[in-house]
């Protein structure tokens, strides 16, 4: 019975003290995996071992341990590196069309089909 | 009447294609932040590369007009190429050039400048290489010319080459 309480409370310890340091290392990577290996090819900081990449994920753990928030931290690269470092680009008027496009082809490719079945005549 | 209709409509799409495609790769697909010339250099404080001591970039960037700032490396090939204009503009310019190490092992980085000569002012040792990323850089060779509120006015991304090297003199008379 004894040995089955201390076990437990081990366990619960342990998963307790792990739960901790792993909240920490989400964030870092959830940053990392959000910021763009520049020097690479289609990879995030993340995924590589770039020199670059290397170094930027080193900034991101200093930048969090000093306390700065997930934004502040896009912020701050965004600030060094332009807009491109980000894998979640803003809408802004270089990219409307992106955005908006599928929007479009949805809503004409919807008329074209009613019209075709004759929907909106019969209305 | 139909027909006509499907043929402008097939015409505009495939100019529509076209614009976006021409001024797409057009763009240089090369990213540098764009408002480079409003950026003022962050006061980090770095190991000096020979006594080890700390200082920062306030304490290095007084008493001159314009200051060059290169990330360079021993290992790294196309900063030999670029080194002999460095020693050059030290010699022929009042620019203060600082050299910042990266990711370098001290003896080669000795051997280095003993073989190509120092043109550096200062060098700073940055071993991890946060220090490049702190100040906006993208590897080794770059360079940062900043005016005397150390804001940095130019931004050499790659070696320092002659078109590059004359640019750069065309700056500093101005």
């Amino acid at each position: 019975m004894k040995i089955k309480l201390i076990i437990s409370i081990f366990f619960l310890f342990f998963t307790f003290f792990n739960s901790s340091i792993s909240d920490e290392l989400k964030l870092e990577n959830k940053i990392n995996k959000n910021l763009r290996c520049l020097i690479c090819q289609g990879q995030s900081i993340y995924d590589s071992q770039s020199d670059f990449a290397e170094s930027m994920k080193l900034v991101v753990k200093q930048k969090i341990n000093s306390g700065m928030s997930e934004e502040e931290i896009y912020s701050f690269f965004k600030m060094q590196y332009g807009e491109w470092i980000l894998y979640d680009p803003q809408f802004n008027t270089k990219n409307f069309a992106l955005w908006l496009l599928p929007i479009v082809i949805f809503l004409v490719g919807g008329i074209i089909i009613l019209a075709k079945f004759g929907v909106l005549k019969k209305r | 009447m139909k027909n006509q209709y499907y043929k402008f409509s097939i015409v505009t799409f495939f100019i529509f294609i076209f614009l976006i495609f021409y001024y797409g790769l057009k763009q240089k697909n090369f990213y540098t932040p764009e408002d480079i010339s409003i950026k003022t250099l962050p006061n980090l404080f770095l190991k000096d590369f020979y006594t080890n001591n700390e200082t920062s970039f306030n304490d290095i960037l007084i008493d001159s007009n314009y200051y060059l700032i290169n990330i360079w490396a021993s290992w790294c090939l196309p900063c030999r190429e670029e080194h002999t204009y460095l020693v050059q503009l030290k010699k022929n310019s009042p620019i203060k050039i600082i050299g910042i190490n990266y990711k370098d092992k001290k003896d080669n980085a000795l051997k280095f400048l003993d073989e190509f000569e120092n043109p550096y002012f200062t060098i700073l040792n940055d071993k991890n290489g946060t220090a490049s990323i702190e100040i906006g850089a993208y590897g080794v060779p770059e360079s940062l010319i900043l005016n005397k509120e150390k804001k940095i006015i130019k931004k050499i991304i790659g070696p320092i080459d002659k078109k590059k090297f004359n640019e750069i003199k065309k700056l500093l008379k101005k």
